[in-house]
């Protein structure tokens, strides 16, 4: 029995990227996230925290070690298992907001319910409250392209919100935002941290993304040098 | 799939004037080819009907062994067994009974080798419309003993209507066939050589002439459907003792025409390969960028938890919303072409025009409406967009997450 939920547990984990010089991105990292945890992965560019990201959401396989989420060894899976596996357990935010330019804001919060097949009532009522959420209700049937930045990746967290994931990996989700914008999104992931209990896993260069986390893992040259809980700022 | 083909749909118009040009590209060669195909068709079909009424019909039954030694020897003789096939088939709508052979036709201090046909004088008239082929006197009837004879013959035998004409030759089974005939009219073909060589006589006068009653030397089947004929073919042959029938398709017996029409057919083939080839460069095209300027979207999509054999899909329907909307939309603006054409058909001239009455054609060129034709092209149109896809399909397939992420 274990006295805390883990969601995440990674296990020694390394990757080097081979080539002409190997590089070693990640070198030995061992980390445990918790349920209900918000995390900044912070240090100096270059260290590791987007290919950490990357092996965590299954979108790039470790050399050495393992990722466990919720117990499962998701580098067992097959590639196919693995997108099955990403879309019934994390949500993703990327750096440039990514949403699918053809469909509406409402379309794209939907679609990942879609994908999991899930009833219409379910789905009109998360959409609706997540709109709510976001205060976007009135730009629901407009395509992306219409929004500014930080709009669109409040309707990203809110894509990535919708699945009701274990938890959410964000790769630097407020480098393209202006300090107004990155204000805003950090509210918002806050409030579903808070209200949903999720997990949130975020990189970041910028401090005050950082003040507001309540972990803060500190990585240099793909080892882990400082990992500190600080107070949650009211 | 709903979902899907939504998104298929719009990612269609995300580059308008793109789209628009590929479009235009597949319904102008959809139309091209389905013009050219329906006036090709239409015109071996009309070729076809003009020439088989006017020699075997679509299918012709003999004795065994009457197609290679065309003699009144190898005749048969009427039976019901055979009347009731052919009654029994439905897509046969015509069965023309004849006989058939060679005699000296003489007048005067003039003779000729001539053809002799035996012929049901109604149905040979419902056949082919002899009696408008007359340009003197009347049209027999079957109790007649009285013979039709070309315009060229009658001049050089000298003879007019009411004159008598003098038939001589072999009859069945070496017997001496000799008779005198008044001429009840005179005819003129467009073939010539049908002008020169050519004597009609009622059946009944013809196997009294060869003293060979109740024989025919063919039967000629005419169609309800012609697209059908080798079925019937078939039919029949298995119905018929093959020991002593023979079961001929037109193709079969007229060489030329078959000839003809597979050179003519080659050419039409060679020019609908080459526009394909348009076709599939175009779609290949779009589609490859369609797909290559979406790498990073796609990346996300299967980030996110969209499997790739959902995003081929996609593409899939994408490439088939290009080909089904080119293939109907070209064949919807053919209809009207081909219809004006079927109706008012093109007239040929000239050299062209003496072929087609060589074999007693008229020379037109009428546009088919068979609907074999527009499945065909469409069929081959969606099929080659298909194709044209496979290779952004397996780029799907296979790309790298991360790496189109980064872009
Ligand atoms: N596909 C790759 N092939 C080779 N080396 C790579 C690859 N991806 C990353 N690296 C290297 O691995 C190291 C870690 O890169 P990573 O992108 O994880 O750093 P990061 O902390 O996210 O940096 P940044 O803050 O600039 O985003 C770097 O030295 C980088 O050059
Ligand atoms: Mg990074």
């Amino acid at each position: 029995m274990r006295n805390t939920m883990e969601v995440i547990e990674l296990k020694k984990l390394h990757k080097t990227y081979e080539g002409i010089v190997p590089v070693q991105a990640v070198k030995g990292v061992d980390l445990l996230f918790g349920k209900g945890e918000f995390t900044a992965i912070v240090g100096p560019s270059g260290c590791g925290k987007t290919t950490l990201l990357n092996m965590i959401g299954g979108l790039d396989a470790p050399t050495e070690g393992q990722v466990l989420i919720e117990d499962q060894d998701i580098s067992a899976l097959s590639p196919a298992e693995l997108v099955d596996f990403r879309l019934w357990n994390i949500g993703f935010v990327f750096q440039s907001y990514n949403l699918i330019p053809v469909l509406t804001v409402k379309e794209n919060i939907a679609f990942i319910m879609e994908l999991q097949g899930r009833n219409h009532k379910e789905i009109n009522d998360r959409v609706a409250y997540l709109l709510d959420v976001l205060g976007m209700k009135d730009k629901m049937n407009i395509r992306p392209r219409y929004l500014s930045g930080g709009q669109q990746q409040r309707v990203a967290v809110a894509r990535a919100l919708a699945s009701s994931p274990k938890f959410v990996l964000a790769d630097e989700p407020t480098a393209n935002l202006d300090s107004q914008s990155t204000e805003n999104l950090l509210e918002l992931m806050e409030t579903m941290n808070r209200t949903e209990d999720i997990t949130f896993l975020f990189s970041t260069h910028d401090q005050r993304v950082m003040d507001k986390a309540h972990r803060i893992v500190t990585l240099e040259d793909g080892k882990v040098v400082r990992d500190g809980k600080q107070e949650k700022v009211e | 799939m709903k979902q899907y083909l939504k998104l298929a749909w719009r990612n269609l118009w995300r580059n308008k004037r793109r789209t628009i040009i590929t479009l235009t590209s597949v319904i102008l060669a959809v139309l091209l080819a389905v013009c050219m195909r329906s006036m090709q068709k239409g015109t071996y079909a009309n070729m076809i009907e003009n020439a088989v009424r006017f020699s075997t019909g679509y299918i012709q039954i003999h004795a065994k062994g009457y197609w290679d030694e065309p003699s009144l020897n190898n005749s048969f003789e009427n039976n019901d067994l055979l009347d009731s096939l052919i009654g029994n088939n439905k897509n046969i709508t015509l069965a023309v009974p004849r006989m058939e052979s060679y005699v000296l036709a003489s007048s005067g201090d003039h003779t000729k080798g001539v053809q002799v046909i035996g012929v049901d004088p109604r149905k040979e008239d419902a056949l082919n419309g002899l009696s408008d082929k007359l340009k003197q006197g009347s049209y027999f009837s079957a109790d007649d003993a009285g013979i039709l004879v070309g315009d060229e013959l009658s001049s050089y035998l000298d003879l007019s209507v009411g004159d008598t004409m003098i038939l001589l030759g072999q009859g069945y089974q070496g017997m001496t066939a000799a008779g005198k005939f008044p001429v009840k009219g005179i005819f003129h073909f467009p073939d010539k050589r049908m002008n020169s060589s050519l004597v009609y006589l009622p059946l009944i006068a013809c196997q009294q002439l060869f003293i060979a009653y109740d024989r025919y030397t063919s039967l000629s089947l005419m169609l309800k459907n012609p697209t059908g004929q080798s079925r019937t073919v078939t039919e029949l042959s298995s119905q018929l003792d093959t020991n002593n029938w023979e079961v001929m398709p037109w193709e079969a017996m007229n060489k030329t025409l078959t000839q003809e029409i597979a050179g003519d057919n080659a050419g039409g083939v060679i020019m609908l390969g080459i526009l394909y080839v348009v076709i599939a460069f175009g779609v290949f095209g779009t589609i490859l960028m369609m797909t290559m300027e979406r790498r990073k979207e796609f990346s996300v999509m299967v980030a996110i938890g969209l499997k790739r054999t959902r995003l081929i899909i996609l593409l899939t329907l994408e490439t088939l919303f290009i080909g089904i909307l080119g293939v109907s939309t070209g064949i919807i603006l053919a209809m009207p072409v081909l219809v004006y054409f079927k109706l008012n058909p093109v007239r040929i001239t000239g050299d062209a025009a003496q072929m087609f009455e060589q074999f007693g054609i008229e020379p037109i060129m009428p546009a088919s409406l068979n609907p074999e034709i527009f499945v065909h092209q469409g069929i081959t149109v969606l099929i080659i967009s298909l194709v044209a896809s496979l290779y952004p399909l397996i780029y799907v397939a296979r790309f790298d997450i991360l790496n189109a992420l980064k872009r």
